[in-house]
């Protein structure tokens, strides 16, 4: 039961006149996690950045081609409500330091200006932080800063503060890369069990890690889209030789 | 190599940095003296009806200046209102648009004003402010304040911000959070204490001074609460009792300076303890 | 959402992000027009006397608002002198502080003692120095004066003048110039001062010929900036000075280090107010261009020295 739910066409993301995202014409399944992986420079956070419209903050930033969620054109759509509807997590965990563990979930509503009653917060703090695996560690310090937590549980609260807004898609930005191994291992878990609940797309450089958690995996080299399927196809039968030889480790 | 030149080369280096210790320990010398005898001529006249009365008429014993304390912190006030705004948003634009041609100006303009002696800027707030509404204000002194406190204001602003990192200003706009919204509730709150820090500095650089409040504020022997009309500074007390032949006067011109500069020392210890947390 | 739920969105929050970057827009621009007001109301203010006198305003020695005769040379040559006096003096004790603060004891109670002392130093407001000049200081020199049989044509010492003018805003310039001195001796790379050490120099010799030729510029550069201080520096000196509107008869005698003098920020201090005739009041805001202009070219040379050095530092 595949359903498309977001699709790019002939994407390309410039850097100051540079393309640094050639053409890419890919299609993404709900409900699924998707991995991109690819060396450093290869383009693969820039393009995720254009699927939520964080791309062209940067000066010098451009983007040709299309974006589609669903049947709306991301382009044609102001950024901000975009970007509601398409979650994002850092490679760094970037909670917010003035604010509460419980104010950083529900973050994206107050900064947004919506108004929760009382018990539609507590729901939605509990539900989303229930999601990220981290309701248990942290029920009783709700009301403590974000920052005393610990690398890997930030970087949980980050999810759900993502989770939160009842997102389409989280985009995840090598989301365990400053992260130890233990704290690793519980968010790849995470992302395994939450793909029920929210679609995901993921940016690695370390093949292990598509391996172990995604369904779909795209390839990309030097700005390209190299090869894209399933996952299980790519890592035994690859067709593409470049990608036979990343997955090698000769490069990368 | 003489085995003496070795001797005679520890003596030299001994030598300076005995001279060292002994001209950096000189140069605070002023500083112990004038805190004796702020300390020791000021606490002989201070006591409640010093800090609550008006100044009495000459030839009357006692007398306070409560006149000047209420004007200092009026035109303390009046200078934040007007340059807080304007500062903490001029320092927004320089770290948001950090190498445009304007904030390259901009930045330019804020060393230079920085620099201005401050009698010129007490020229500048006679002819555009005190001229234009035809007499000596709070109004026009406070202005004359806020000009000076605005370079201290604008440059630490725009430090703290620098320092708040991107990622923050990303988590917020990847929530679908207005840009506006992100600079106000996500970024400054975060460099809230170095904003701060900013503000009491430059309340400290003015509260002590008296040269641009000459032909401003200009001093008023009442009590004074109306912005438009001339206002008494405890900077300015000083230097009219200061330099008059009277011998009461200088005893309250000790006991406002001891306020003056416990004043003063106080916005920087606070200034201190908010950079530390 | 709806295509037209969404674009009255799109309006009204595309409004407020406009009046959000206006408003920043605006404060910036509003500083640069701050700025240009000083170079537009300045000359305007003191034109009548820059069309009276011209140019040679700078170098007339009579002040006399009673016939209407003024120039500035009096009050040039009272500010340079005390505060090229005062540069001198300081440079001393300001290095000093810089080195032991920045080299020889970087942390510990009697640093972290002599820092907030410096601090201190330089919070103390300029009323106060000057208030304490009158009361302490005048005193000593009056003695001095007594001692050195310096009175001159006068009868008796004032105990006001150039020289008591000069010690306060020595003290007073002491924290800019040792801050400024101090973070560019602490610049100076540790290899450089080992490399030196390692050929058997001792601390002195590191200091000497490895430290104060790195940190050169920027020990310049504050002083320069200190002198900007000096030059614009009005109201201890308005009380030290003796706001004498005249030049000594010989300039270069060692006696005159007790004359008094004015500066251009204390003429300004002690006469602006009083100054009902315009021309008065307009040659008194040509001495404000002037020593808005002199201190300006000083301190965007320090500024200038700064950044030089910095650029170096970073390399």
């Amino acid at each position: 039961m595949n359903e498309t739910f977001l699709r790019t066409e002939k994407l390309s993301a410039l850097f100051n006149g540079e393309r640094v995202v050639k053409n890419v014409t890919i299609t993404f399944q709900k409900n699924k996690v998707t991995a991109i992986m690819g060396p450093s420079g290869c383009g693969k956070t820039t393009l995720i950045r254009c699927i939520n419209r964080m791309h062209e903050l940067i000066p010098g930033a451009a983007t040709t081609g299309k974006i589609f969620l669903y049947d709306d054109e991301i382009g044609s759509i102001n950024p901000i409500l975009v970007r509601r509807k398409i979650g994002m997590v850092f490679q760094k965990p970037n909670p917010f330091p003035t604010m509460s563990i419980y104010e950083n979930v529900i973050a994206g509503y107050r900064l947004n200006g919506f108004h929760l009653s009382r018990d539609e917060m507590n729901a939605t703090v509990e539900e989303s932080l229930r999601k990220a695996a981290l309701w248990d560690e942290v029920k009783d310090v709700l009301h403590r800063k974000g920052t005393f937590l610990s690398g890997g549980q930030q970087q949980r609260l980050c999810i759900a503060r993502a989770l939160a807004m009842k997102p389409e898609v989280i985009l995840l930005d090598e989301p365990t890369s400053a992260l130890d191994p233990k704290a690793t291992s519980r968010i790849e878990e995470l992302i395994v069990e939450l793909k029920d609940a929210v679609s995901i797309l993921i940016v690695t450089h370390n093949t292990a890690q598509a391996a172990r958690v995604s369904e779909y995996t795209a390839f990309m080299y030097l700005g390209e889209l190299v090869e894209f399927g399933s996952t299980k196809k790519m890592f035994t039968v690859p067709e593409n030789s470049k990608t036979e030889e990343y997955l090698m480790g000769k490069f990368g | 190599m003489k085995a003496s030149s070795t001797g005679y080369r520890i003596i030299k280096d001994k030598l300076f940095i005995s001279g060292v210790v002994l001209f950096s320990f000189l140069s605070i010398v002023p500083l112990l003296l004038i805190l004796f005898y702020i300390i020791k001529n000021g606490i002989a006249v201070i006591n409640w009806d010093f800090l609550t009365q008006l100044p009495r008429p000459m030839g009357e014993e006692g007398g306070g200046i409560i006149n000047a304390i209420v004007g200092t912190l009026m035109l303390i006030v009046i200078a934040c209102l007007v340059s807080v705004p304007v500062g903490v948003t001029a320092g927004i634009y320089l770290n948001e648009y950090r190498t445009g041609k304007i904030a390259e100006s901009v930045r330019m303009a804020v060393e230079v004003i920085m620099g201005i002696p401050s009698i010129i800027i007490g020229i500048i707030a006679y002819t555009w402010i005190v001229i234009p509404l035809g007499s000596f204000s709070a109004l026009s002194g406070g202005v004359a304040l806020a000009i000076m406190m605005l370079p201290v204001i604008i440059k630490s602003t725009e430090e703290t911000l620098k320092l708040v990192p991107n990622t923050l200003r990303e988590a917020s706009l990847a929530l679908g959070v207005p840009y506006s919204t992100t600079i106000i509730k996500v970024i400054i709150p975060a460099g809230l204490s170095g904003i701060i820090t900013g503000i009491l500095l430059g309340v400290a650089r003015v509260a002590g001074e008296t040269a641009p409040l000459l032909f401003t504020a200009f001093g008023n022997p009442f009590m004074n609460y109306n912005i438009l009309e001339p206002v008494n500074s405890l900077p300015l007390l000083i230097f009219v009792y200061a330099t008059s032949p009277y011998q009461e006067w200088h005893s309250l011109a000790w006991g406002a300076s001891l306020v003056l500069v416990v004043f003063v020392l106080l916005m920087n210890f606070i200034t201190k303890l908010v950079t530390r947390r | 959402m709806g295509t037209k739920n969404t674009k009255r969105y799109k309006d009204r929050h595309e409004r407020k992000e406009m009046i959000f970057r206006g408003i920043l827009y605006l404060s910036s621009v509003g500083i640069l027009l701050l700025l240009i007001g000083f170079f537009v109301s300045l000359p305007l203010d003191a034109f009548e006397s820059i069309r009276k006198f011209g140019i040679g305003f700078a170098f007339t020695r009579i002040w006399d608002p009673v016939a209407g005769n003024f120039g500035a040379l009096v009050f040039i040559v009272g500010t340079l002198v005390t505060s090229c006096i005062a540069l001198v003096l300081s440079i001393p004790f300001s290095i000093s502080i810089a080195l032991f603060l920045g080299e020889y004891f970087r942390e510990g109670i009697v640093s972290t003692f002599l820092k907030s002392a410096v601090e201190l130093l330089a919070g103390i407001p300029s009323i106060i120095y000057g208030f304490w000049g009158i009361f302490v200081l005048v005193p000593i020199v009056i003695d001095l004066e007594m001692k050195l049989m310096v009175i001159n044509d006068r009868i008796l010492p004032y105990g006001v003048g150039i020289l008591t003018a000069s010690v306060v805003l020595t003290v007073m310039i002491i924290p800019y110039s040792a801050s400024i001195a101090r973070e560019v001796i602490t610049l100076v790379p540790t290899d450089l001062k080992e490399a030196a050490y390692s050929l058997g120099a001792t601390r002195f010799e590191v200091i000497r010929r490895v430290v104060l030729p790195a940190a050169r510029s920027g020990i310049i550069a504050g002083i320069v900036l200190s002198l900007g201080r000096a030059l614009g520096e009005t109201m201890a000196i308005t009380m030290l000075i003796g706001n004498a509107n005249r030049l000594p008869d010989k300039l270069l005698s060692l006696a005159n280090i007790f004359v008094p003098i004015n500066t251009m920020a204390s003429v300004i201090a002690n006469e602006f107010a009083e100054a009902t005739d315009s021309l008065h009041r307009s040659s008194l805001i040509y001495v404000g261009l002037l020593l808005f202009l002199i201190t300006m070219v000083i301190n965007i040379t320090g500024r200038y020295i700064i950044k030089k050095t910095s650029v170096s530092i970073d390399e």
